[in-house]
Parts: C-alpha cells; sequence; structure tokens
C-alpha cells in the first residue's frame, strides 16, 4: 500500500488504455507517454501494461506502507526517497515508512510512478486506467487526493533481488528521439483525410509554422497557435471515430491534436496524425512548448516504431539479466 | 466496348465505393458515398459487423455514415485491404434497424428543459406541441460515440430541427434529453453539452462494470413517453 501526501492536481492511476470500447463511446485514456509506463514496468518485472500513477503536477510526495520496489520513468524531475536522491529512468526498493517525493521536472512534463506488482486497483471495461470524465476506472474514476492510500500487487520477483539499477532514457537511447536545445519539438506526421482540402499555401504554412502549445491544453488534446489553417470552402463532417494523434482543424483555423482523454468522435476536418513512434514524445510536451511538424509516409511511419519496439526489448532484456545476477 | 460509348447498353448506375482514408497507422477510416440516411446507415452497420471479425481489427468504430477499424498493428498491405473493404460494401445486404425496442420516459419540461422555450419559438410551434412531436417519434440509434453509451438518434421530425448552441451549456445533467441538429438523444454524462435540453429522463444508459455496458446499441429502436409534463 502506498499512502498519498501531496498531490496537487490532475494525477492519475492510468495503464496503456481501454481499447476496445470506442464502440461504446468510451475514450481509450491511458499513459500520455505510454513508452515510460512501460519501461518503468519493464524495469521491475512487470506486464507493459500494469497500471502506475502518471504525475503531471508537482510537488507529489507519497508514503510507503510496506517495503516495495519501485520505478521513477517519464520527465526529470529532482526525487528523492528518505531524502536521497533518486534519478529519473530508475527502480530502487522503498522500505516501510520511506517517503518519495518527486519535484517539478527539468524537462518533460510527466513523471511515472510504478510499483512492483502494479497498482491494483480493479479493472473497469479491461482496463485501470482513470476515465475521469466518466468517473471509473483509476482510483474511483478520480484524480488522486492527498490521503488516498492505493494497493499494490505482490511483485513478481522475491525480495532480496537486487533493485538498484537504471536505464538510458529514451530520448537519449533512441537516435533521433532527442529534443533539441533550441525546445522545438520535432513531431513526424503523415497526412489524413482531409488534407487535400486545403490550399497548397495553407499545407506549406501548415507544415513551416512553429507551433505553440498553449495553455489550453491537457490530456484531452493540445490547443495548437501560430498559424490559422482555412478552408478555402467549408465542410461538413459527419461526426466519426477519432484516435489520439488526430490533428484537427476546427473553423477557427487553429489546430487541435486530440491526445489519450479524447473524445471517441470527431466532426472536424482532418489534417494529419501524429506517428505512433512519436505520440510518447507529444506526452512529454509541456503547454508553452513548440513543435514542427514534418511528414513521413506510411511506410516510414511504421518502420518508425522499430527503434521504439527495439528500445523496450533491450531495456526489459537488461533489467531481467541485473536482476538475475 | 466501354461503358462510356453512347452506344454501350445501359448497365445500370455505377455506385460509388466508400472514401477510404487513414489517421496514423492504427485507424482507418471508412466513409459511405452520398447523403445521409438509414440506408447506408444499415450497410455501415453490416460492414462494421463484418470486418469486427477480421484479423488484426482491434474495433470497428461506428459514426454517421461511417466507421473507424482500430487495428492491433499497422496492415502490411493499405492498397489490399481498401481494396477488400470496397469490395465488401459492394456486397454486402444493409443489416436493419433490427435490434431491440428501448422504451424511455420522459419528464418533458421543468427546470431542467432549459433550451424548450428556445425550440418552441425557434420551430414557429407551442412548447406542448414540441413535446407532443418529440414523443410521437420512432428513432433509430445510428451509432454510440462521444461519451459513454451516448446514443445519436436518427428520426427527429424536421419541425423541430434545432442547431446545436455555439456556446454549451455548462452542466447539463446527466439524462438531458436533448435535440442537436437533426438528431436527438439522452445525454449520459453531467458535463458541458452544445444540445438542447428539453426533458430529462432516468433511465440508466451506462453501467463500466457490463460486458454489454451501453444500453444502447447500433441499430436499436427507441421511443420516448411522456412521463409527466411540467410547463
Amino acid at each position: 500500500m502506498i499512502e498519498i501526501l501531496a498531490s496537487p492536481a490532475f494525477n492519475t492511476i492510468q495503464d496503456l488504455g481501454r481499447n476496445g470500447a470506442r464502440r461504446f463511446g468510451v475514450s481509450t485514456s491511458g499513459a500520455m507517454d505510454p513508452l515510460a509506463l512501460a519501461g518503468g514496468n519493464a524495469l521491475l518485472g512487470n506486464d507493459d501494461n500494469a497500471a502506475g500513477i502518471e504525475i503531471q503536477t508537482f510537488p507529489f510526495r507519497l508514503r510507503f506502507q510496506t517495503d516495495a520496489p519501485f520505478a521513477l520513468t517519464g520527465a526529470d524531475p529532482v526525487s528523492t526517497l528518505a531524502g536521497s536522491p533518486v534519478p529519473s529512468w530508475w527502480c530502487t526498493r522503498a522500505r516501510a515508512g520511506d517517503i518519495l517525493e518527486i519535484g517539478t521536472p527539468r524537462r518533460g512534463a510527466r513523471v511515472y510512478a510504478t510499483f512492483g506488482g502494479g497498482v491494483d486497483v480493479p479493472r473497469v471495461l479491461g482496463s485501470r486506467s482513470t476515465h475521469l470524465r466518466a468517473g471509473f476506472g483509476g482510483l474511483e474514476g478520480r484524480t488522486l487526493q492527498v490521503g488516498d492510500v492505493i494497493p499494490v500487487g505482490k511483485p513478481s520477483c522475491e525480495a532480496g533481488r537486487r533493485f538498484d539499477f537504471g536505464a538510458a532514457p529514451p530520448d537519449v537511447a533512441i537516435a533521433g528521439a532527442g529534443t533539441a536545445d533550441d525546445r522545438m519539438l520535432r513531431i513526424r506526421l503523415m497526412r489524413a483525410g482531409e488534407y487535400d482540402l486545403f490550399s497548397e499555401e495553407v499545407q506549406a504554412k501548415f507544415w513551416s509554422t512553429s507551433w505553440k502549445i498553449s495553455a489550453r491544453s491537457d490530456r484531452g488534446g493540445y490547443r495548437l497557435t501560430g498559424a490559422r489553417l482555412i478552408l478555402d470552402a467549408p465542410v461538413e463532417m459527419r461526426s466519426h471515430g477519432v484516435v489520439a494523434g488526430v490533428v484537427q482543424v476546427p473553423p477557427g483555423g487553429e489546430p487541435i491534436i486530440q491526445m489519450s482523454d479524447a473524445n471517441t468522435a470527431g466532426g472536424y476536418p482532418k489534417m494529419a496524425a501524429v506517428i505512433q513512434a512519436d505520440l510518447w514524445r507529444l506526452g512529454q510536451a509541456t503547454p508553452g512548448s513548440f513543435i514542427v511538424f514534418s511528414e513521413v509516409s506510411y511506410q516510414d511511419a511504421v518502420a518508425a516504431m522499430a527503434p521504439v519496439n527495439d528500445y523496450l526489448a533491450k531495456l526489459r532484456a537488461t533489467a531481467n539479466l541485473y536482476r538475475a545476477l | 466496348m466501354s461503358i462510356n460509348q453512347p452506344n454501350a447498353p445501359f448497365v445500370g448506375t455505377i455506385e460509388k465505393s466508400p472514401k477510404i482514408s487513414l489517421i496514423g497507422t492504427l485507424a482507418m477510416l471508412v466513409e459511405a458515398p452520398g447523403d445521409f440516411d438509414l440506408v447506408q446507415q444499415g450497410r455501415i452497420w453490416a460492414l462494421a459487423d463484418a470486418v469486427s471479425a477480421w484479423p488484426n481489427v482491434q474495433e470497428a468504430v461506428i459514426g454517421v455514415t461511417n466507421v473507424m477499424l482500430v487495428f492491433e498493428q499497422p496492415p502490411a498491405d493499405i492498397g489490399m485491404l481498401s481494396a477488400a473493404i470496397a469490395e465488401l460494401w459492394h456486397r454486402l445486404p444493409g443489416r436493419k434497424a433490427d435490434g431491440k425496442l428501448i422504451e424511455i420516459p420522459v419528464v418533458y419540461g421543468g427546470e431542467l428543459a432549459f433550451d424548450l422555450p428556445a425550440i418552441a419559438r425557434h420551430a414557429g410551434l407551442s412548447e406542448r406541441d414540441v413535446i407532443r412531436i418529440h414523443s410521437e417519434g420512432d428513432y433509430t440509434v445510428c451509432a454510440v460515440a462521444s461519451s459513454p453509451g451516448f446514443g445519436y438518434l436518427h428520426g427527429l421530425d424536421p419541425r423541430i430541427h434545432m442547431p446545436r448552441k455555439s456556446v454549451p451549456s455548462l452542466n447539463m445533467r446527466a439524462g438531458s434529453v436533448t435535440i442537436g441538429g437533426m438528431q436527438t438523444g439522452v445525454a449520459v454524462l453531467t458535463s458541458p453539452n452544445g444540445w438542447n435540453a428539453i426533458g430529462w429522463a432516468s433511465v440508466a444508459m451506462f453501467d463500466p462494470s457490463s460486458e454489454e455496458p451501453s444500453l444502447m446499441l447500433p441499430g436499436d429502436r427507441v421511443k420516448f413517453r411522456i412521463d409527466r409534463i411540467e410547463l
């Protein structure tokens, strides 16, 4: 069990998402940076999909009521366990009574705290992810609050095994995934259904603009500012399914990228979609930061997942080996 | 002989194929050609039923005359997949609205029906007439989307069509019976909502603990019954 001592707002329990229930109008929810959640689970020997805590407001503090291995992945905060520093992308073991404190990240937006055996809340429609809008999943369908006590599963590895090691974060380890120092995140997109309805001039503007992620951005979606993409002739779209990463253009012309808590349906023209290999990086982008888009083909988008999958597979293999030493 | 030659024999109208487009590598949107109608919607239902059973299809998400396929893995050959879907579209008979009949008792008017006066004004009818027309309709669930268990209902009498509000009502109560454009529905969540409220129903529309969580499913029929009128 762990007890929440400080959690400013919007911190929730998430796994990799609630798949298969979109047809009932249920958004997938799930970690905004699925690679970080899966990475933490890999360090601990959990299933990739085990639930953890997604922390996006700081400082966050919890107390371990029992001995427990845990990992911190995702963004790069200053963290301490019982007063001693804990690096990010690292797993270690807490003793009963230890307090873990997670400060504001120096880089990235979201920290994932994962625990040996995973956060053990009931599955709802196949997932432990919190669906905030509908109020189910996670802990009673809501954000975490001071005083919450969260059950943690049984670690898959026996006590006494080694739990003090880490991994290179993916933005360092995966070639081309790094954020340049100019604070400009490069995101790869594929064209989507209504791309051709925009004039060549507007299309060019879309690719050349440095888009700012506005303050009105959250797990539901990122609103972008920097240019207006106006159709020569407005189109009336019928309500249709959408997935995280879709870049929609409302009549005002400022694009919205739908994210984990996005509605299952949308009706705005779709300019493009973020490729799966870059969604985790977008999930770490903070409001106020800038992104720039480049276009890739379907084949390149599929191929771009290989280094991501390789990274996770290597991380898991190395962690397993290390734990067995 | 080409069918484009003026003396070619009459071979019937060649029906357009659906528009097929990708949303990234894991989703594909299939949009029926032509205007909205229940025939096209029924063909979408049938297509969704069929492709749901295909390997690598995680689910088929029905929209209004369209369906989005979500894949487990990026499909190997998009061209072949699109061709198979188009072929199926032309070959498959549509499904009728043959689902279950759902009867929903409604308290029309009152505090929660704050848009009823505006609809009556817009329609040039009395509030009582709006209620009568709405409660006499036979509705079909086209799609379940937008919020958990929210059914887009087709069959609203054109006399009481009412555009969605440009500024949503901030806290519309769950259970509100609403009109949005040419469609009607029952709000499932208490949340901001751009549809127009005309009444309230205390029917459990969604149960996340159930295997079949949504009361309404595509192809179901809905009747609203006047439980009470508060004017």
